[in-house]
């Protein structure tokens, strides 16, 4: 009898591992802002809940910076609530219809994948809660408008910038963040899409995903510079992508701009490393210009006022010479 | 094992428990009992063939060391885990727990302004408490290791972004020299991470096989009841192996930390489930009583020599997933098959 129950556990613990390596992450975390989230309804003061991609990463805590201000510039009463990880599709499915039951004056949403929320955003529809976007639209007919970055144009210019940096010629190599969502695709695309239009000198010889995790990307970057012995630069699409590539970089000790490395977004260790020359530059995007943004399309819309389809927050390449440059430094982030 | 123990047997049990795994007399029993641990060797030894022929850059020395040290981290907590694993029990906490001391690190370093070696010890400290916790939990509260370290596994995860303020702690300007404790280099182009992990690995085979830690974990995972039964005093051995594994997690927050230059409060999710894959690969049973910290070293190489060989052909990333899982399932059936044989 022991034994038995020994070896169900043993299988149990063996299958429940081989589940979790499929979704694994943290529980629900919740940052709650201005106060009570019992709801907009009955107590005058207008009600937004905001549910995004994640909250861990600088890049969301921007955006929720954004939100923010515009919020208590609109007086109105904001939540913000992310999954602890990008890869947690249902657990933001769960925060979304947690959202939308607590019967907000509007929800701002952020995909994580187009199609599973469909669903979801219909109840919404039905109990005539108007639904705004923000960096990532859902697929149907629900959401009002869309406040983001357009990603394939931030790729595109990522190539031109690479083109530029590596002379119009050689190899080069992309470290992704992530094969299945709007950002991680339409960032690569963009740049893939460019380099094969107007540069047929250029190969891109291999493209791996690191899901933005630190190590993993730099031990990717490191893998593929073993490879590509003749690769000439580097495209990490996220904050952590790029960072890993700037560690693979100083791990191995190559020589400053050897392989010139383009980033994307900011963060205090990406700022390092372009101030001093392992990095190119990067693409930043205007995160807090999107959370201002989608507050302010979320309120128009609860005070049924017409608000545009999408409002493109912009994206901006950054290096050495102009990271000190006041329109620079206002979207740039520690 | 599984025949049933008379009372006055018990005295024996342990010491049954223990030749178990180093009585060499049965050749038969014992190459059996080494047939994973040569079968993982010879993985390796394949593995590394293959990738050598499939790619001229993949056994260069600079590669080998970017595999050395890509298997620091995962090595690391695998060592500690592997006691936890020939208990009987299971550490779900290690990638989120190791992320919690590398952010207790860097509240010591940074935030607190205290010297590296206090930071160091600080980190060192949050893992073996962590391991105190889960090990009361599954002594004294009775809970399955899967659940108590799983809540382990969200509170230290929760914790981890709580005392960080969900932000990096950066060690550059506090502490300019704390990435050379992974990546300075004591012997030329072999950075020190993986110095620290052999040194870890030498001690944990020793603790295993010489000390009186060592045998209980393996006579507590061969018979718990048997084991108590001839005076042994299980709970607290069992605390004190959950404390010494979390010592593990504290050194691997510090190396993780080290090679980022900083604590990522976000990072180490799914890290425990690769470092018990690297533990399960080097032959050590889910079901206790038997492993090898040999075996767990392995493990670890195993999986990260396939994760880099992979990247090296440029093998998609996906792909890359399916290969490890399918050698993580082998290893389980072959753990499996061989309890079958004991049966």
């Amino acid at each position: 009898m022991r034994f038995g129950k020994k070896t169900a556990f043993a299988a149990l613990v063996a299958a429940s591992a081989l589940v979790m390596a499929g979704c694994a992450g943290g529980g629900g975390d919740v940052i709650e802002e201005g106060g009570g989230t019992d709801g907009g309804s009955g107590d005058g003061e207008m009600y937004i809940a905001l549910v995004s991609k994640g909250f861990q990463h600088q890049f969301w805590q921007a955006v929720k910076k954004g939100a923010e201000q515009k919020a208590e510039e609109l007086g109105v009463k904001i939540t913000f609530e992310g999954p602890a990880a990008e890869t947690e599709i249902a657990q933001q499915l769960e925060m979304l219809t947690a959202a939308i039951d607590k019967n907000p004056d509007a929800i701002a949403y952020a995909a994580l994948d187009p199609e599973a929320c469909v669903a979801p955003l219909d109840q919404a529809k039905s109990k005539d809660i108007p639904v705004v976007y923000f960096d990532a639209p859902c697929n149907g007919d629900v959401g009002l408008s869309l406040s983001a970055t357009d990603s394939k144009v931030a790729g595109a210019l990522a190539a031109e910038k690479m083109a530029e940096l590596i002379g119009g010629e050689g190899e080069v190599a992309i470290v992704g963040h992530s094969q299945i969502n709007s950002t991680g695709v339409e960032r690569r695309d963009g740049f893939v899409d460019k380099i094969e239009a107007d540069y047929p000198d250029i190969k891109i010889v291999d493209i791996q995903y690191g899901d933005g995790d630190h190590l993993k990307s730099a031990d990717i970057a490191k893998a593929m510079i073993a490879a590509y012995p003749d690769l000439k630069g580097i495209y990490g699409t996220n904050e952590g992508s790029a960072i890993g590539v700037v560690n693979a970089v100083n791990e191995l000790n190559l020589e400053k701009g050897k392989i010139t490395i383009i980033g994307f977004d900011s963060g205090a260790a990406q700022i390092n490393a372009i101030k001093d020359g392992t990095m190119a530059g990067a693409i930043t995007q205007d995160p807090i210009g999107i959370g201002e943004q989608v507050v302010q399309a979320a309120y128009d819309a609860a005070n049924g006022d017409s608000v545009e389809e999408f409002y493109d927050t912009g994206s901006y390449w950054y290096d050495a010479k102009n990271i000190e440059d006041e329109d620079i430094a206002a979207v740039l982030y520690e | 094992m599984s025949t049933p123990q008379q009372p006055g047997e018990t005295t024996t049990v342990i010491q049954q428990a223990v030749n178990e795994d180093t009585d060499k007399r049965d050749v038969a029993g014992f190459l059996k009992r080494q047939l994973q641990q040569s079968l993982a060797f010879g993985t390796l030894v394949v593995l590394l063939i293959f990738f050598s022929i499939a790619s001229p850059n993949f056994f260069t020395f600079s590669n080998i060391a970017t595999v050395l040290l890509s298997t620091a981290v995962i090595g690391i907590l695998a060592l500690g885990t592997t006691f936890v694993i020939i208990t009987g029990g299971i550490d779900l906490s290690l990638g989120t727990g190791m992320a919690l001391c590398a952010v207790m690190t860097g509240v010591f370093v940074t935030n607190m302004g205290l010297p590296v070696w206090v930071g160091i010890l600080g980190g060192i400290a949050t893992g073996v408490l962590m391991g105190l916790v889960n090990g009361l939990n599954v002594t004294f509260l009775r809970l399955p290791p899967f659940i108590a370290t799983l809540a382990m596994m969200m509170i230290a995860g929760g914790l981890a972004l709580v005392i960080s303020g969900v932000a990096p702690i950066y060690f550059s300007t506090s502490a300019p020299d704390f990435k050379k404790i992974a990546l300075g280099v004591l012997i030329p182009g072999i950075p020190n991470a993986v110095l620290i992990t052999a040194v870890l690995a030498i001690i944990a085979a020793i603790v295993l096989s010489k000390t009186l830690l060592g045998r209980y974990t393996f006579a507590i995972g061969s018979n718990e009841e048997a084991t108590r039964l001839s005076g042994v005093n299980t709970r607290r051995w069992t605390i004190f192996i959950y404390m010494f594994a979390g010592a593990f997690t504290g050194i691997a927050g510090i190396i993780i930390a080290s090679r980022l230059d900083s604590a990522q409060p976000q990072i180490g999710t799914g890290y425990e489930l690769q470092a018990i894959a690297a533990v399960i690969i080097g032959g050590t049973s889910l079901l206790g009583g038997r492993g090898s910290i040999l075996g767990t070293v392995i493990g670890a190489l195993i999986m990260s020599v396939l994760v880099n060989g992979l990247r090296i052909l440029s093998i998609q990333t996906e792909w890359q997933n399916v290969v490890v899982g399918v050698v993580v399932l082998l290893a389980v059936f072959l753990d499996s098959l061989r309890n079958r044989q004991r049966t």
